[in-house]
């Protein structure tokens, strides 16, 4: 295993220098980077031009410059690496290194979400094959795929920024967009759920007026502006997280698991009043993963006690919900700042920013409101890359799970009596996911290159702009920096997915033929 | 998957039931008419070639296009994208200027009928009819679009046969290229190409950007070669005497054509929200000549004024790709064995009842 890795690292570097070798005599000979200094009028023109010349090496040929570059980067493994300077003279590691958490930011949380969201729904639509919510979910995807993402953006500006933000000046939610979101709700779930057509119209029914209701009472009790959850709410969440998370992984019938997830559901409500003591006085990431590690550990105990046989997949259970109900209680605490967020000046009841990776103007010394004012910047950038970028998991997740369905395992599974939330869940969502786990690292690598566009449209300042920058100005060492880091990252990303792959498929062994 | 194969996998698995009904359809038929009958029986994927065409010959008709530079064939549009014609003030929603003509409400319905106007488009800030200007763009993204999915169709192709089939040194050599050019996401080597060469025109971009499309495309196909060139079929053709020229052009291509068209297919949707993405940056199309997404980058800013400067478009953009996309999984459909028709309740009924009666003659 370890020769095998040194070895892929070995030809990763060759590819590495080749594909950086290419890159920096195409981007040298395509343009001349004292053009602008040519044709200026300024007196010391030739001086201008000299001193870049020398600062810049432009009287090495390009291909010897590749040489005096890559000894720079090189420095990488010892320690220093130097990615030369830009224009203006400053250092491009130390941009790249402001750069790369900005565009990190940005394409994380869109990817999880992406990730969760398209395998859910692409399971349910393999599920439901030839269903009405399988073609309908079809048309989405292949919609979504076609959307360019710079033409979502200005729609998303409009209408989840501007016209959010004009609506929060009165929030009343008029009674035809209540009756709409109702009856989409309802044709949603109705749909999903599936069934004959009794079943059909009572989920229908039930989730129509579940939805409308819901908005009718946020309505009436001011709650687009002063949001929160609250105790009671809180822990009937957590109620239905457990019964959620144990459905899914081990089955109701564990009473066991049950038990223990019930167990974590109840310290949830405990903790609801420290937790936000603890919020408020030790606000910070301490804070917030002291709660983490608290519920966590109620779940694990919980799990070793309820349990008398297969404490794994109990605790496991146990640890999920624990985790998932955590993060209500933060969400919590994060609503309840949303009214002191609305009523700073920066902010002034406009909360949904349509460009910035944060909002200058707003007192950063409170740990909740800054992180809010972070949220809320990523909220338009993350919505726009998570509609582009799950349709591919939806199709993916689809096709793969109907090929796995088709298998002699399948069918033995079902054969042995097992129950269909196992076959689904065990036999062939883990068998799905091999080959999903895979995809999702190469996309990962492909979405941070891909961020370009986004950063310009939503005027963050990532790579992407660095990027845009060192096209526009010629810099050819910024342009080589960022090329550097993101074709490193795919072909890391390549080398993770081959080793994910073995580590997750046992007929797959590395290191025995490649 | 294989062509030839076929025939081996109906005798074995002509068995019963579902089987029977489907391989009962394709009794007597070659491929090419199995294939085409697969995707027409695939609906959207015909409503989508059947727009596509249409848009194909709605643009390139509605304005003068030079062939060649030298024979010029007029087009119906009164417009040109450089005529300036008086722009439309007043009797515009909220005092804006240049608004569309086009009313598609018929009278019955409180409209004005059905009719495209002057500027069924709209005008932009210094008059020129809008409409010319999409027709323009959505001429230049399709061509673009066409030049980039045929030169990166056909050196993917190329390079992925040779090095399927020569394996080897070749072989290695030649994925090593692809390994180099992969790691750089298509947007970035995109826009270096583009901001450097896009005022050379847009075919030369296209030319440029196809230059570098092929990179997936050839892995593909070598993957298909290398299965297929160990098939009995090809052994057959060897010792029959066959040279390595004929074995690929004629025995093995044709069985990976299938690969080939869907990749192509997806080749040339992601071509076109390419060219736009990189015009939308200023990096692909550059002004005065015109693209989609030019003309979305320039007009972004009057969304709320204006809206018709941004909806039109997108609206070709998105038409074009989403068509575009179900055409490629309609082909998929149609050229995968693998992938049988859903068959329905009353033909599994009626399969049913004839085997029964079949049992009863016995």
């Amino acid at each position: 295993m370890f020769a095998f890795i040194m070895r892929r690292l070995g030809v990763l570097g060759v590819i590495l220098m080749g594909s950086s070798f290419i890159l920096y005599n195409l981007a040298a000979y395509s343009g001349d980077p004292l053009a602008e200094l040519r044709t200026s009028q300024d007196p010391n023109r030739d001086f201008l031009m000299i001193s870049l010349s020398r600062e810049l090496q432009l009287d090495v040929p390009p291909p010897a410059r590749y040489f005096l570059w890559l000894k720079g980067v090189v420095g990488l493994f010892v320690g220093h690496a130097d990615f030369g300077k830009t224009r203006e003279g400053a250092t491009v590691g130390a941009d790249l290194a402001q750069a790369i958490p900005v565009t990190l930011r940005l394409v994380l949380a869109s990817t999880i979400i992406a990730i969760v969201l398209g395998i859910g729904i692409g399971i349910v639509t393999a599920l439901r094959q030839y269903s009405r919510f399988d073609y309908s979910m079809t048309f989405v995807s292949f919609l979504m795929f076609s959307l360019p993402i710079f033409w979502v953006a200005v729609l998303l500006k409009q209408y989840l920024a501007i016209s959010f933000n004009n609506f929060l000046k009165v929030p009343d939610v008029p009674l035809k967009a209540l009756v709409a979101l109702g009856l989409a709700s309802g044709i949603f779930w109705a749909a999903v759920i599936g069934g004959s057509r009794k079943t059909f119209w009572t989920v229908f029914a039930l989730a129509t007026t579940i939805v409308a209701s819901l908005i009718a009472i946020m309505d009436a009790m001011n709650w687009f502006l002063q949001p929160g959850l609250g105790p009671i709410i809180v822990l009937a969440i957590a109620i239905g997280i457990a019964y959620g998370v144990t459905q899914l992984s081990v089955g109701i019938t564990n009473k066991a698991a049950l038990k223990s997830s019930l167990t974590v559901s109840g310290a949830t409500l405990v903790m609801y009043y420290p937790a936000n003591w603890i919020f408020n006085n030790n606000p910070g990431p301490l804070g917030v993963f002291g709660i983490f590690s608290i519920l966590i550990t109620v779940g694990v105990i919980a799990g070793i006690l309820y349990s008398k046989i297969d404490r794994g997949p109990i605790i496991r259970t146990a640890v999920i919900t624990a985790f998932l109900s955590a993060l209500i209680l933060v969400v919590d605490k994060f609503m309840h700042t949303w009214k002191q967020y609305m009523e700073t000046d920066a902010i002034n009841y406009r909360p949904v920013p349509t460009i910035g990776q944060r909002n200058d103007l707003l007192d950063t010394s409170d740990f909740w409101i800054s992180s809010l004012d972070l949220v809320m910047h990523l909220f338009l950038p993350t919505v726009a890359l998570t509609l582009i970028s799950f349709a591919g998991y939806i199709r993916y997740s689809r096709g793969t799970l109907l090929e796995v369905l088709n298998q002699d395992y399948i069918r033995t599974a079902r054969a042995k009596g097992l129950t269909e939330r196992t076959v689904i869940m065990r036999h062939a969502f883990r068998n799905t996911m091999i080959p999903l786990t895979t995809i999702m690292v190469v996309d990962f690598a492909g979405v941070i290159g891909g961020a370009l566009i986004t950063e310009r449209v939503f005027g963050w300042s990532g790579m992407g702009t660095l990027f845009y920058r060192g096209i526009l100005s010629f810099d050819l060492n910024l342009l080589m920096g960022v090329f550097f880091v993101t074709s490193t990252l795919s072909v890391l990303a390549n080398l993770v997915a081959d080793l994910l792959y073995s580590a997750l498929d046992p007929r797959i062994r590395v290191g025995s033929g490649a | 998957m294989a062509f030839k194969s076929k025939k081996s996998e109906v005798s074995t698995e002509a068995l019963s039931g579902e089987n029977a009904i489907s391989n009962r359809e394709v009794e007597g038929l070659s491929q090419g008419q199995i294939v085409r009958r697969r995707f027409f029986r695939h609906r959207a994927a015909v409503i989508s070639l059947v727009t596509i065409i249409s848009i194909v010959i709605f643009v390139f008709s509605a304005l003068d296009f030079r062939l060649f530079g030298v024979w010029r064939i007029p087009g119906w549009w009164k417009w040109t994208t450089e005529d300036l014609p008086e722009l439309r003030v007043g009797d515009c929603p909220g005092g804006t200027v240049g608004c569309p003509t086009i009313s598609l409400r018929p009278k019955f319905l409180g409209g004005s009928g059905f009719g495209l106007g002057d500027h069924p488009f709209g005008q932009d800030d210094i008059g020129r009819d809008f409409f010319a200007l999409v027709m323009k763009g959505a001429q230049r993204s399709l061509s673009v679009m066409v030049v980039i999915g045929f030169l990166g169709g056909t050196i993917g192709t190329i390079v992925g046969s040779v090095s399927g089939f020569y394996r080897g040194k070749i072989d290695s050599i030649l994925m090593r290229l692809v390994d180099f050019m992969i790691t750089v996401p298509a947007v970035l080597i995109g826009s270096v190409i583009g901001y450097h060469y896009g005022n050379l025109g847009a075919i030369f971009l296209a030319f440029y950007l196809g230059l570098f499309a092929w990179t997936g495309l050839s892995r593909l196909v070598r993957g298909e070669f290398l299965t297929l060139r160990e098939r009995e079929f090809v052994d057959a053709a060897r010792v029959a005497g066959a040279s390595n020229r004929r074995i690929i052009f004629k025995h093995i291509l044709p069985n990976a054509v299938g690969i080939i068209i869907v990749s192509v297919t997806l080749l040339l949707s992601g071509a076109i929200l390419l060219e736009t993405a990189l015009s939308y940056l200023g990096f692909g199309v550059v002004p005065p000549d015109v693209s989609l997404g030019l003309l979305i980058s320039q007009y972004q800013d009057s969304f709320t004024t204006r809206p018709w400067l941004f909806w039109y478009p997108g609206f070709f953009i998105i038409t074009i790709a989403l068509s575009i996309n179900f055409i490629g999984d309609g082909l998929r459909d149609a050229f995968d064995p693998r992938q049988r028709r859903r068959i329905t309740k009353k033909e599994r009924q009626e399969s049913a009842i004839s085997k029964k009666l079949a049992q009863a003659d016995e």
